[in-house]
């Protein structure tokens, strides 16, 4: 019996030992202890303060966007290779659902080159499929498992480039993932802790400040300095000098003089892509939204032979010069290689969002409420606490501390759990530590309450302990199963606070029957060893 | 002390009463559902947007409401907190239509309270509604030109703690006097005066918004009604699992009901059900079985010994012989509600309301639901089985109902 004791003992001493440590570290200080403890507890939005964001990714503008470059390299194919036609057009699904539905139609192709044209597609257009519509035109459809690869890739990179812009802010946690079914529904979450402007988060996430293509003024210059003073030590109007990114080719800086307020940004591009033109010289496409198209044709019409400048991160990554209008798909040609044209790409496209976002849901707490609503969950919980402490000390006597130990150990492996877990603690999460307080009082009561009624029967102290834990035993184990079931549900159904909630009371459940049936054991077993034959146990 | 040694009440005898009590007022709840038009939402489930502001002065909600229904489309509610530790605070709420309205919507609220309460004129900057970024950026300049040498870090954490101070309790987000932040480390008198020009305090402090698209409301109330759902049949299935099926039926039934009232009673106060509350339903389900299963144990383990006893009696006998244990735990239980309910602040009101009323439920329901319809379906069978033929005269009928005996309970 003794060396039982002194294994559990030693058990339970290890358990506690880990929980703290998990909690608070082994700090050397005061203010260390506060430090460990904010770390590793860490409090969900709703406590802390910030915002939460689910935007759904408009991916029928991807796949529009797609279909206009493969437009664009259709209509310089079909001039190569002398085919006439009268139109190239694509429809314009309007909702994400409708996505799917991406159509090109050719109008007008001469029955005598039906098979030249058909050939054309099959050799270099293999992702979509083309079907006759009569004997002149054709309809090209994406082909299914392009579509959900595009979809996909689009969620990603809307991710991906949200996740760079939102980097601007420098917040220390931040998470954006993909959510919902992936498959059907294309939504990220964003959640961004200690965010007290979400107006600006959102305009960040909505723009980049990132890509940018401008009017180029003037240039190139060998230094900063020396565009300055070629216009008379003033810079124009409304114009910034911008360095250009060397090209490998060590042809020293360049500076450019550019305009300040750029023609198209990162919000209107929509993709890019590197490619080759009819005298195989590497070439990047790119696609514009709509907007950002018309006002593209806008300038490119009226400034045929200027040149513009694509800036990334406000330096300069090419300089091209316009040689006709160019509406919503256009190409940056004359690059010098392939891996130019493929970085280029992929400047284009890290700095643009590829398809629109529509916010779905937001919430945002200040960091007041967050304050407010900690203040009031552990008002509640030291009341609670303080009462169930009393009840139980007041009822059940000395046994009662044996139920104390155990509830204040309960709550430790709780907090610890939280900790190792790196689960948010929420308000939920809080109300949920709470209850497991009420609740975990519920299996010392068993016990406590099935040892009385033992005494009462006749039985002598020890076999009454040791009945009223071991019929006690099925009892918690059924009760606590089906709260943990109901807790199953909660998570798999609930989502951010309410899954905080589910955690920590399944937590907090599990913990209890380890406190209560081992620990609350272990004590009554020390106590009872110490005499010889105990007559009374005071409960 | 021991408050109950060795009971004998009855209690079974007081199942019909309790049984219509528990009809009544199921039947007021679904009454005042349908009255009310269905089931009262939060914005997790119906969709809008609801912004949480403080004043600095009691509220004046009909000047709120009529600004804001001039300049905001579809209905717009304007509620006074009615939690005892939320002073001042009122949750202004508008529709959404349509997910695009999302952002229009929050800035359109925000305009108005700025327009009615606030100094949008001025050209001072709106302290107790500034970020971070915002507040460094408008101090910035003056700073410099008064002659306090900073650098950028340092701009950064003195903005960073006369924020935090302004958040905390019990100032909350909302302060009156710029002479309050004399507190915070690094504010000087000059800094005080930088702030007195540059900016104005207004009245009123938005707190947290939120706006769930009629999209994603539709989606929870989906997820929230499946999760109770497949919840009560998990536990159904584990309940005749560990005993029989007609004590599943019964703990389930009573569960249901102790949803519908609580529900009802939700409709009958008034009060919003959002995601917090249905997982304090899920939770009082979990606790309701608990007790049932409590019950259901003795119930059990009583059978073994009192096998000549009607099922009636036994019943009895095992609801005393836990009524100790149901007592405290019940009473404990509801004790860490309770206090939830008086402190723990508006965010988690619906939810401590959802458990003080769905533990009382809960527990009663236990004995006065769940028990009887066992009882019922017994005596049914039994007077199904003496009709149909004579009993075997071995074994009595009940015994040989029970088939689970566990195997391990008794040592």
């Amino acid at each position: 019996m003794q060396k039982n004791i002194t294994a559990r003992s030693v058990i339970i001493l290890v358990a506690i030992l880990v929980c703290v440590f998990g909690i608070i570290g082994f700090p050397k200080s005061a203010a260390e202890l506060k430090q460990n403890w904010e770390n590793n507890i860490r409090l969900g939005l709703d406590l802390k303060g910030g915002s939460r964001l689910v935007l759904q990714v408009q991916v029928q503008d991807a796949v529009k966007g797609e279909a206009d470059i493969v437009i664009n390299r259709l209509k310089d194919d079909l001039k190569k290779e002398n085919i006439t036609w009268t139109s190239i057009d694509r429809n314009d699904p309007q909702r994400v659902e409708d996505a799917d539905s991406i159509q090109i139609t050719v109008k007008g192709v001469p029955a005598t080159q039906t098979s030249a044209f058909r050939s054309l597609i099959n050799e270099r257009y293999g992702d979509w499929v083309l079907t006759t519509v009569n004997s002149t035109d054709y309809a090209m459809r994406m082909k299914p498992s392009d579509l959900v690869n595009l979809k996909r890739d689009t969620v990603e990179r809307t991710v991906q480039t949200i996740g760079n812009r939102i980097d601007q802010l420098g917040l220390a946690e931040k998470s954006v993932q993909q959510y919902g079914n992936a498959g059907d529904q294309y939504q990220v979450l964003v959640q961004l802790p200690g965010v007290d402007d979400p107006a600006h988060v959102k305009e960040l996430i909505g723009t980049a400040a990132v890509l940018e293509i401008g009017e180029v003024k003037d240039g190139p210059f060998q230094s900063r300095e020396a565009a300055i003073a070629a216009h008379g030590g003033v810079l124009p109007l409304n114009t910034k000098v911008l360095k250009m990114l060397p090209r490998g080719g060590g042809e020293g800086e360049q500076w450019y003089i550019v305009n300040r307020s750029p023609i198209i940004s990162g919000r209107d591009m929509r993709n890019a892509r590197a490619g080759q033109d009819e005298y195989r010289k590497w070439e990047t496409d790119f696609s514009l939204s709509q907007d950002g198209g018309k006002r593209f044709g806008n300038f490119t019409g009226a400034h045929v032979g200027d040149r513009l400048s694509v800036v990334l991160d406000q330096n300069i990554v090419s300089v091209a010069t316009i040689q006709s209008k160019i509406e919503d798909s256009g190409r940056i040609t004359n690059l010098g290689s392939a891996e130019e044209a493929d970085d280029l790409a992929k400047y284009l496209r890290s700095g643009s969002l590829p398809a629109g976002v529509v916010y779905l849901e937001e919430r945002s707490v200040g960091a007041s409420l967050g304050a407010d609503s900690i203040h009031q969950g552990f008002a509640a919980g030291i009341a609670g606490l303080i009462a169930v402490v009393a009840v139980m000390l007041f009822y059940y006597k000395r046994s009662g501390i044996n139920a104390v130990l155990a509830l204040i150990l309960n709550a430790i492996i709780l907090l610890a759990a939280v900790s190792y877990f790196h689960a948010a603690l929420t308000l939920p999460g809080i109300a949920g530590i709470i209850l497991t307080i009420g609740m975990a009082v519920d299996s010392n009561v068993l016990i406590f309450e099935r040892i009385r009624e033992e005494l009462r029967a006749g039985k002598s102290v020890v076999s009454a302990v040791d009945t009223g834990f071991d019929k006690a035993f099925l009892t918690i184990v059924d009760t606590h199963v089906t709260t943990i079931v109901s807790c199953a549900f909660l998570f798999l159904f609930g989502e951010g606070p309410v899954r905080g909630f589910a955690v920590t009371l399944v937590i907090g459940l599990l913990a209890n029957v380890f406190t209560a049936v081992f620990v609350s054991r272990t004590i009554f077993s020390y106590e009872l060893s110490g005499h010889r034959r105990m007559e009374t146990l005071s409960i | 002390m021991e408050l109950f040694k060795s009971t004998n009440f009855d209690f079974l005898r007081w199942k019909w009463p309790f049984i219509g009590a528990s009809l009544v007022l199921s039947v007021a709840g679904i009454v005042s559902i349908l009255l009310h038009g269905g089931l009262r939402y939060g914005i997790d489930f119906k969709g809008g947007a609801v912004m949480t502001v403080k004043f600095a002065y009691p509220p004046p909600i009909d000047k709120i409401r009529s600004a804001m229904a001039q300049k905001i489309k579809g209905d717009v509610s304007v509620q006074n907190f009615t939690d005892p530790a939320s002073v001042n605070q009122v949750a202004i709420g508008t529709e959404l239509e349509e997910e695009r309205l999302l952002n229009v919507n929050r800035q359109a609220m925000a305009d108005v309270l700025n327009a009615t309460f606030g100094q949008p004129q001025s050209g001072k900057l709106d302290f107790n509604n500034s970020s971070r970024a915002q507040l460094a950026d408008r101090l910035r300049d003056p700073l410099a030109r008064t002659g306090v040498p900073m650098s950028d870090q340092q701009l950064q954490k003195l903005v960073s703690d006369i924020l935090s101070f302004r958040d905390t309790p019990p100032r909350s987000g909302l302060i009156t006097d710029f002479n309050q932040l004399a507190g915070v480390p690094g504010v000087t008198s000059s800094v005080i005066n930088v702030l007195k020009q540059e900016c104005y305090l207004a009245p009123f402090h938005i707190g947290d918004v939120a706006m769930v698209g009629p999209k994603v409301g539709a989606e929870l109330r989906t997820r929230a009604i499946l999760a109770t759902l497949y919840a009560l049949a998990g536990m159904l299935a584990y309940i005749a699992f560990r005993f029989e099926w007609i004590y599943g039926l019964g703990a389930v039934i009573a569960c249901f009901h102790d949803t519908i009232i609580t529900v009802g009673l939700f409709s009958i106060f008034n009060k919003d059900i959002d995601m917090t509350v249905i997982a304090a339903l899920l939770t009082l389900v979990g606790y309701s079985m608990n007790d049932t299963i409590v019950i259901f144990d003795r119930i059990r383990e009583d059978l073994k010994f009192m096998r000549r006893d009607p099922l009636e009696t036994v019943m009895n006998r095992a609801v005393n012989q836990t009524l100790s244990r149901t007592v405290m735990t019940s009473g404990l239980t509801f004790l860490t509600v309770i206090a939830l309910f008086i402190w723990g602040g508006p965010v988690l009101h619906g939810f401590s309301f959802a458990l003080v009323c769905g533990i009382i439920v809960g527990t009663y329901s236990s004995v006065f639901v769940a028990s009887p319809i066992v009882l019922f379906w017994h005596n049914y069978a039994d007077t199904r089985k003496k009709r149909t033929g004579p009993a075997p005269a071995v074994a009595p009928a009940r015994a040989a109902t029970v088939r689970k005996s566990p195997t391990r309970a008794a040592k």
